[in-house]
Order: structure tokens, then sequence, then C-alpha cells
């Protein structure tokens, strides 16, 4: 469970984000939607403890995240937009440091990394360096590393952005196997379709603001006739007349 | 903490060691110094070392004209080449014009009528100014013609009664006090530069790698979201940076303790101690500059984007510990203790010491190393609080 209690960030004169509220449950997807530049990012960031809010506070698996950001980061797994690895490493090596660094004793996770590659498909580039990977694999094995511990919730930044068709769909299989087993998951988009398709809640967010919660069903009620993406539309373009 | 400190380190190491380029200028940057030092001290020793015993073969046009000069000559090593083709002043100034020759002397057609009277008999050295690697063999050629001219003219005073004492109205003595040790250091001077540099060069990649590269790689993000603080990420890698330096420190000291024993030094009148101990002790000294070199290079390149964008920032601070020795060497300044807190400089100072084979001062060494060390804790404390900003993700 990750809970968003009016987080307030800004660079500079820029309102990146403003009393921003939202909570995602156990065993759901919880979509985090709104246009380039909406601050979908910087929400991301603070809940990775990245960055600090200026105000408000958030919890992840009832942890408090400025006052115990090591504690959180330990139930935290993340994949940020474009993740990198490192090239000179395996993709079995990649994986192992971020282990490590969790504090995993080897043999744990030795059997942590097998079942990991297992699950993802990476046994033909698991002992490859990373430097000639392609974008699907590089997602695949941050994806891995990100998950090396195990944890109970996953924030995804743009996911999807630069996969294939099926490498897209292999990603959405694997987070919806994480929900059912009962794993939080909070992902961040600005594609319509990929949202509809996957996400249990949405919570769209617009110049720095949430502008609409609610599940697919429950928005398809509020607004009818209208589908997702002019909901979508019509919340978005509301926030900027509110604010222009 | 500790154990993530040496994960962190291990990994960085490892992936240096797996880039082939880099590993290859770590290893081979530390010859470049010694190289560059063996190339310069054996020009010097080809140009000065036309020592008194070395054989030196002149063409001598008109040989037969003055065998008394061309005996005295010889006996000052100067002696007639004996397969010249010479035959005229006009062949000799084109021989030495084309470089054939260094030297070459021109004894006059009537040098044996004009010897004994009172017109100066006429001898002429031919040389080439512009070629300064003849210069000494000039010298000895021109100087040795000289005393020939200088002795027969005492000769002939003492011959007429004169007192010789008359032409000497005073005498210059010359005393030159430096040893030969003290004389390499002029030579040597450069070897705390060569050191540094390579101290610096061995961590640079490294430096900039774990840091501007992360981020421009997009590999910092995740690995800021794992449990582990920042500083201890910060730490491990400068620990595995300042490995590499001492790494690059230990090979470069390692080839000019080969290359020094290989140089004709005594030669040129200097005695470089450079033995297995001076190099051990130079390491000690030099190494406790490398957590500040460290430090400085990631503080830095926290500033930066790209790799790219590091490099060019990183470069100058290769130039900052010359600058130290720039003024020692204009000032002429001696090792003392208000200057061993000077990071560089006292590193300089103690090397050079060490060269001249003057004993060690123990406070000195300490006031030096604790200095660096002290200036590098503190740099380094600056690096963990630059990354902690939250600029840092970019």
């Amino acid at each position: 469970m990750i809970e968003v209690q009016g987080i307030s960030k800004r660079f500079g004169t820029v309102h990146a984000l403003e009393d921003v509220s939202f909570a995602a449950a156990d065993g759901r997807i919880t979509g985090l939607l709104g246009p380039n530049g909406a601050g979908k990012s910087t929400c991301l960031r603070i809940l990775a403890t990245v960055l600090e809010a200026d105000s408000g506070n958030a919890r992840v698996g009832g942890t408090d995240l400025t006052s115990e950001p090591l504690a959180a980061r330990c139930k935290l797994g993340v994949l940020p937009h474009n993740s990198g690895l490192y090239p000179q490493l395996t993709a079995r090596e990649n994986i192992a440091y971020y282990g490590q660094l969790h504090g995993l004793p080897a043999e744990q996770l030795a059997a942590r990394i097998d079942a990991l590659v297992a699950r993802l498909d990476l046994g033909a580039i698991a002992n490859r360096k990373a430097k000639g990977f392609s974008q699907g694999e590089r997602t695949k094995v941050a994806l891995a590393r990100a998950l090396v511990h195990d944890p109970q919730h996953l924030l995804l930044d743009e996911p999807t952005s630069g996969l294939d068709v099926m490498a897209t769909r292999h990603l959405r299989d694997w987070l919806r196997e994480l929900k059912a087993d009962g794993r939080c998951v909070l992902l961040s988009s600005h594609v319509m379709q990929e949202v509809e398709a996957l996400v249990d809640d949405l919570v769209i967010i617009a110049g720095g603001r949430v502008v609409l919660m609610g599940t697919p069903a429950e928005l398809a009620q509020r607004f009818p006739r209208q589908s997702l993406e002019e909901i979508f539309v019509t919340a978005v373009s509301g926030s900027s007349a509110a604010s222009a | 903490m500790s154990s993530s400190v040496w994960t962190v380190c291990r990994k960085e190491i490892l992936e240096t060691a797996r880039d082939r380029r880099t590993l290859l200028s770590v290893l081979l940057g530390p010859l470049a110094g010694p190289l560059l030092f063996a190339v310069l001290i054996n020009i010097v020793v080809s140009q000065n070392l036309s020592s008194l015993d070395e054989r030196l073969d002149v063409p001598i046009v008109g040989a037969e004209r003055a065998p008394n000069l061309v005996a005295f000559l010889k006996a000052r090593g100067v002696h007639e080449a004996a397969d010249h083709t010479v035959t005229s002043i006009d062949e000799a100034a084109a021989a030495v014009a084309a470089g054939e020759r260094d030297v070459a002397l021109v004894i006059d057609e009537h040098f044996a009528e004009d010897f004994g009277t009172e017109r100066a008999a006429r001898v002429t050295v031919i040389f080439d100014r512009s070629k300064s690697r003849a210069a000494s063999r000039v010298d000895r050629v021109r100087g040795a013609v000289d005393a020939y001219g200088q002795q027969i003219g005492t000769l002939r005073l003492l011959a007429n009664g004169v007192d010789l004492s008359l032409l000497r109205p005073m005498q210059l003595d010359e005393l030159d006090v430096s040893t030969p040790a003290g004389r390499s250091v002029l030579m040597l001077g450069m070897l705390t530069y060569f050191l540094l540099f390579a101290t610096l060069m061995g961590g640079l990649h490294l430096a900039i790698d774990s840091t501007a590269g992360e981020r421009e790689r997009k590999s910092l993000e995740p690995l800021l979201t794992l449990p582990v603080t920042r500083a201890s990420l910060l730490l491990g890698k400068m620990a595995a940076t300042i490995g590499y330096m001492l790494l690059s420190l230990l090979l470069t000291l390692a080839a000019f303790t080969v290359a020094l024993t290989q140089m004709p030094l005594e030669q040129l009148g200097m005695s470089a101690s450079f033995g297995f101990g001076t190099a051990a002790a130079a390491f000690f000294i030099i190494a406790a500059f490398a957590p500040l070199g460290a430090a400085l290079m990631t503080a830095l390149a926290s500033f930066t984007k790209t790799y790219r964008e590091a490099q060019t920032y990183l470069s100058f601070l290769l130039l900052v510990p010359t600058l130290p020795l720039v003024f020692a060497s204009m000032l002429n300044v001696e090792p003392e203790p208000r200057l061993m807190w000077i990071p560089s400089l006292s590193q300089h100072l103690l090397i050079t010491t060490l060269i001249k084979n003057q004993p060690l001062d123990g406070w000195l060494v300490f006031l030096s190393a604790g200095s660096s060390l002290l200036f590098g804790a503190l740099v380094g404390w600056l690096a963990v609080r630059l990354y902690q900003r939250e600029a840092i993700l970019g």
C-alpha cells in the first residue's frame, strides 16, 4: 500500500506538484496518467526517495518516506524512465550488484537471480555484457534488478516507452502476475491505450494537480458515452483552463 | 554501511578492469613519463658528453704543413680523419654545410712560412653554429688549437726572458660546491610532477565514469533508490578511484626505477639515488595525495552531466598540482614545516629531498601526509554533500 497525502514540490518558481493525494492498493495496478510535464516523474521520484517533497507526506507499506527513507527503500522496487545498466557487467552481475546492495546473502541472491532469469526469459543474455543489449533486453534486466529483493511495492516510470509490441505484451503479463501475487504496482504513462489495457485504478495528473481519480468502470459511469481518452482530454484541458 | 562501500568499490574496480581501452591507458600511461625522461636525458648526454677522452676525427686540410700542431691536437684526442677526401677550404665548408662533418680544420698554405715570422700563421675552424649537437666538439677543436698557440707564445716569451706573471694580473678560480646528487635535482625536478600526474591520470576515468558517466547512462537514479546512503556509494566510488590511482603510481615508480638505472646519469655528473628504498618512500609520500585527488575529481564531476563534459573540466585539474611546483622552482624554497600543509608542494619538496639523498625529516613527512589526508577528507565530505543535492539527478 502506497499512501500519498498532500504532497507539494517546487523547483525554483515552478510548481511541479501541488497538494497531490492518492493511494495505490496492494493487489492492484495503479496508473498515474498525465500529459508530458504534468508531474508524474516528480511524483514517482519522491516516492522512490530520490527527491524530497517540500510538504505533505507519503508512506510505503506504512513506512514514512521522510523519516525512514532507507527502510522505505527496502520495500520498494524502482524502474526509472529509461534506466541504464552497467555496460561492462553481464546481465546477471547487474542484477547481483543491486541484490548485494540490498544486503541479500550470497546463496539467497543466487537462487533469486536464477528464478528471475527463468521467469523473465533472460537465459540467453544472462552471462553477456550489457553493452550490446536491445532496449527490450535492457528493460527486462532493469526490471529483474528492481525485483531482486522481492519488494512488495513496484514503481515504474513509463515502463513501455521504447519497447516493441511483443516486449510490451510481455511486460504487461509480468505486471499482471505481480498484481496477482498481491503486490502494489504503481506506474506512470502518457499513453491512454496502455493504461486502459492494464490498470485497475487511475490517477490523472495535470499541471501538478490530481484532476481525476477512480477505476475505469467508475469513470465510464460518471462520464457516460465518453471514451477514456475523451475523459482524459476533458480532465486535462479543464485543469489547464483553470490554471490559465 | 562498510559492506556496501566495499560492494560499490569492488564493482567499480571490476567494471573498469573490464574496459580494455581504459585499462590500457591506466597501465601504459605510467610508462610515458619514464620514457620521455629516458629520451630527454639521452639527448642531453649525447650533446654534452663529448668528453676529453673521446676520440674526435676531424678532416684537416694541409696537415703536412703543420706536423707539430697535428701532433699536439692528437695528444688532445683530436685526430686527423684518416679517410677524408677534403683538399680545399671550399670542400671543407661544403662537407660541414652538408652535415657530413661536424667540424673541419684548414691549415693555411703559408702556415709554415708565417709560423716563424711576425705574421700570424692562420688556421681556419669550419663549423655550423646552428647545429647545437656539434657545439661541444667544435669547442674542443677550437680549444685545442688555441692551446697550441698559447703554448708556442709562452715559450717564445720565456725564450726572450719575459716574466710570465706580467701576463696574468689576476686569476679567477671557480669552486662548484654542488654535489652530483644536487645537480641531478635540476634534471629530476620534474619527477614529482610526473608522479602526481600519473597518480591523477590513473583515477581519472573511474572518477568520471562512476559519476558523470553513471548519470549519462541513466543508471544513477535507480542506484539512489537502494537502501544505501549516498555517502556509502560515494565512499565506495572514491575508494575504487584511489585504488587505480595507487596502481598507476606504483607502475610509474617501478618504470622510473628501472629507467633511471639504465641512464648514464653519472656521466652527467649526477647521481640519482633512485633505488628500491627511494621508490618505496616516494610511493608513501605521494600516496597521501591520492585521496585528495580522487575527492577533487569526484566533486568536480558532480557538476557535469556527461562523460565528455567532465573530461574537459578534469583536464584542467591535472594542471593544479603543477602550480605549487612552479612556485617552488621560482622561489627556490626549501622543505620547512610551514610549507608542509600545502598538498603537492609538500610532496614535491619531500621527493626532492629524497633525490638529493638527504635524510627525510619524519616530522615533515607526517605534516605533509597528515595535511594532504585531511584535505582529502574535507573535499571528500564536500563531494558527498554535492551528491546529496537534488540537482544531481539532472
